[in-house]
């Protein structure tokens, strides 16, 4: 009689073996298409790759592992949210005016999240590769989950303050807005390897600590422990977009020495628009939080200069060198905030948000954080408008303002070596002229004007009677803005008389 | 064509002339007074003559600022689009050949902001 075989225990398969599995061929050869029919995005930007299957994923995370750790993370940021809700969690923020953060942060960038979404889902559709595609896929996946988060956990405060009732139709037509959904747009219309590079390397990689630093530990300084949560619920996904970027432009150099040149005029174009994107950070760094973490000019110095150094020295092996204008970058590091503050200052009868003139004991801060130009130019400036508003007069600018073709934003930038002077540029392009707010936006209009000839200006859609109407009720009707309640001074809005109440409330009940 | 695209990529300019009812856009900033944050952009008729901006454009744009009402206008000194240039006040914005988007830059001698100071 035969003797029946050992029972085998079926071995585990290893994290490599498991994801050699998910990705098995998914990186297939078409048999009755031409390859460049199926895939017709993967050439015409001259980049040249000879071999997808050197891709390395980091992470090699499989879908399994994927599906435990989000839903781990979302009940454990659920449950966070429950409680913040139950326990009236808004009432611990520092002040009012620190909602007007996530105003900005809830139109400006929670859309651009859901843009990241489709961006990742289309690349990794058009990828050869397998790893690359897989780590595309799980990145739309995540950035999708980001716009939801994002908008849940906010969406408490939606019950209580003004602004935040319609951030997907206002990042469509708000004219501060077209500077983030611009920025987007071109990332998107641009081929797979440019958008991976736009958002991927120059955005998550190069830039993000400038954003998700001041947003998250924002939150934590100032009491909305919902939104850090949110944060930390992030913060692992985003570790593995930011091992995507660097793998992305890699792998590009490492694949042709052609390359090179093509992956440095994007690394170029994608530091400026990311650079002039953040100034919406700088703004709310130095002005919005009202507890403070560290200045603009000090975040701009630890994590791009610092950090920017080490990374690009690292990438000098390739032939790559630092972005182009990163020198100018950090001449605007001590004004940038300032520039930007004035602009919403001036406008904030056309915003979604507040703002406010800074206290004495913020401008003392402001002094010493930027000791070489914030008594000089800037606090003058506050001084006048601090009186105009004691006399019932509070500035806003009556005329709609000029904009740079190329980031949109309106042209309020100063020259490089002059505070005094702003910086202004201009390209004719078919007979037409163009403006620009500096030689940065100037040189991504010129080597590619068909591109930027149609940007939606809000300002000369405005004028071509495109948004509603002619006088501001109409245009603000037109972004869904409810007039006098979401828009003008924090002093004196509705949500300043409700924080107040609740403040001398909470005074009250304490006797 | 610069653009790297997957086909034809030819769009018309999305601020075309025509787009304004017959306004052209016209954008001035008024130096050393950067309490004003940046240039503006006003829509104008190309017949208007230039008096009526100084008389009845401009002093709603910038008016509320102090130093405004002491400009001595034989004194300012203009930009049109990087090149010096001298109004004729009675000519028209398109026969002072100021065309569509055009930038006017104006300087107004001893009036360098409030206290001086180039940004306010």
């Amino acid at each position: 009689m035969n003797a029946m075989p050992p029972l085998q225990k079926q071995r585990k398969l290893s994290l490599k073996e498991r994801y050699a599995h998910l990705t098995r061929g998914l990186g297939w050869e078409t048999t009755y298409q031409p390859m460049d029919k199926v895939f017709p995005y993967i050439s015409y930007e001259g980049i040249k790759i000879h071999d997808w299957d050197a891709w390395e994923d980091p992470f090699r995370l499989t879908m399994d592992a994927y599906w435990k750790y989000q839903a781990e993370k979302e009940r454990k940021l659920y449950a966070v949210i429950e409680s913040f809700a139950q326990n009236n969690g808004h009432l611990n923020v520092t002040d009012a005016r620190y909602i007007n953060a996530l105003k900005l942060f809830l139109t400006g960038v929670s859309p651009l999240e859901y843009s990241a979404h489709r961006g990742y889902a289309h690349v990794g559709r058009h990828f050869v590769g397998a790893g690359p595609r897989i780590a595309c896929q799980m990145q739309a996946i995540d950035e999708l989950r980001h716009a939801q988060t994002q908008i849940h956990t906010m969406s408490h405060y939606n019950k209580f303050f003004d602004g935040l009732h319609d951030a997907r139709h206002m990042h469509d037509r708000v004219w501060y807005l077209s500077v983030p959904k611009s920025f987007f747009e071109d990332a998107c219309s641009a081929g797979p390897f440019e958008f991976l590079t736009a958002i991927s390397f120059s955005f998550e990689y190069v830039l993000t600590n400038l954003l998700f630093v001041p947003f998250m530990s924002g939150a934590a300084y100032n009491g909305d422990m919902a939104t850090v949560t949110f944060g930390f619920s992030a913060q692992s996904d985003e570790a593995r977009h930011m091992t995507l970027g660097l793998e992305i432009i890699k792998f590009m150099l490492e694949q042709d020495e052609g390359n090179v040149p093509i992956v440095q005029k994007w690394i170029d174009k994608w530091f400026w628009r990311g650079y002039r994107l953040l100034g919406l950070v700088s703004m709310m760094m130095d002005y919005m939080l009202p507890k403070r973490i560290m200045s603009w000019a000090e975040a701009w110095e630890m994590y791009f200069e610092q950090a920017g150094d080490a990374l690009f020295e690292d990438l000098s092996r390739y032939g790559i060198r630092k972005p182009k204008y990163h020198e100018v970058a950090s001449k605007e590091k001590h004004r940038l905030s300032h520039e930007v503050w004035s602009i919403f200052y001036n406008y904030t009868h056309a915003a979604a948000f507040h703002t406010w003139l800074p206290s004495e004991e913020e401008m003392k801060w402001l002094s010493a954080k930027y000791p070489d130009t914030f008594d000089k130019h800037y606090r003058p400036r506050f001084k006048c408008w601090s009186e105009m508003q004691a006399e019932g007069k509070r500035f806003y600018n009556p005329t709609l303002p000029q904009l740079c073709v190329t980031c949109q934003i309106p042209m309020g930038f100063t020259e490089p070596d002059d505070p005094t002077t702003i910086c202004f540029r201009s390209t004719e392009y078919k007979g037409e002229r163009f403006h620009f707010c500096s030689d940065g936006c100037k040189d991504i209009f010129c080597d590619e004007p068909e591109k930027y000839v149609q940007s939606w200006l809000p300002v000369h859609q405005i004028y071509q009677g495109n948004c509603g109407g002619a006088e501001v009720k109409d245009v603000l009707a037109w972004y869904h803005l409810n007039f006098g309640v979401d828009n003008f001074d924090y002093e004196g809005s509705p949500d300043q008389k409700l924080w107040d109440e609740w403040q001398a409330q909470k005074a009250s009940n304490a006797v | 064509m610069t653009v790297a695209a997957i086909g034809r990529y030819e769009f018309k300019s999305r601020d075309r002339l025509e787009y304004f009812h017959g306004n052209q856009v016209v954008y001035f900033h008024w130096e050393e007074h950067l309490m004003f944050c940046a240039g503006l952009a006003l829509p104008l008729p190309p017949t208007m003559p230039f008096r009526a901006i100084l008389s009845d454009v401009l002093p709603g744009c910038y008016g509320t600022h102090p130093d405004w009402a002491r400009i001595d206008w034989g004194k300012v000194t203009w930009m049109l689009d990087s090149r010096p240039f001298k109004p004729v006040l009675d000519a028209s914005l398109a026969d002072n050949h100021i065309g569509h988007k055009s930038l006017l830059r104006f300087w107004t001698p001893g009036l360098q902001g409030i206290d001086g100071i180039p940004t306010c």
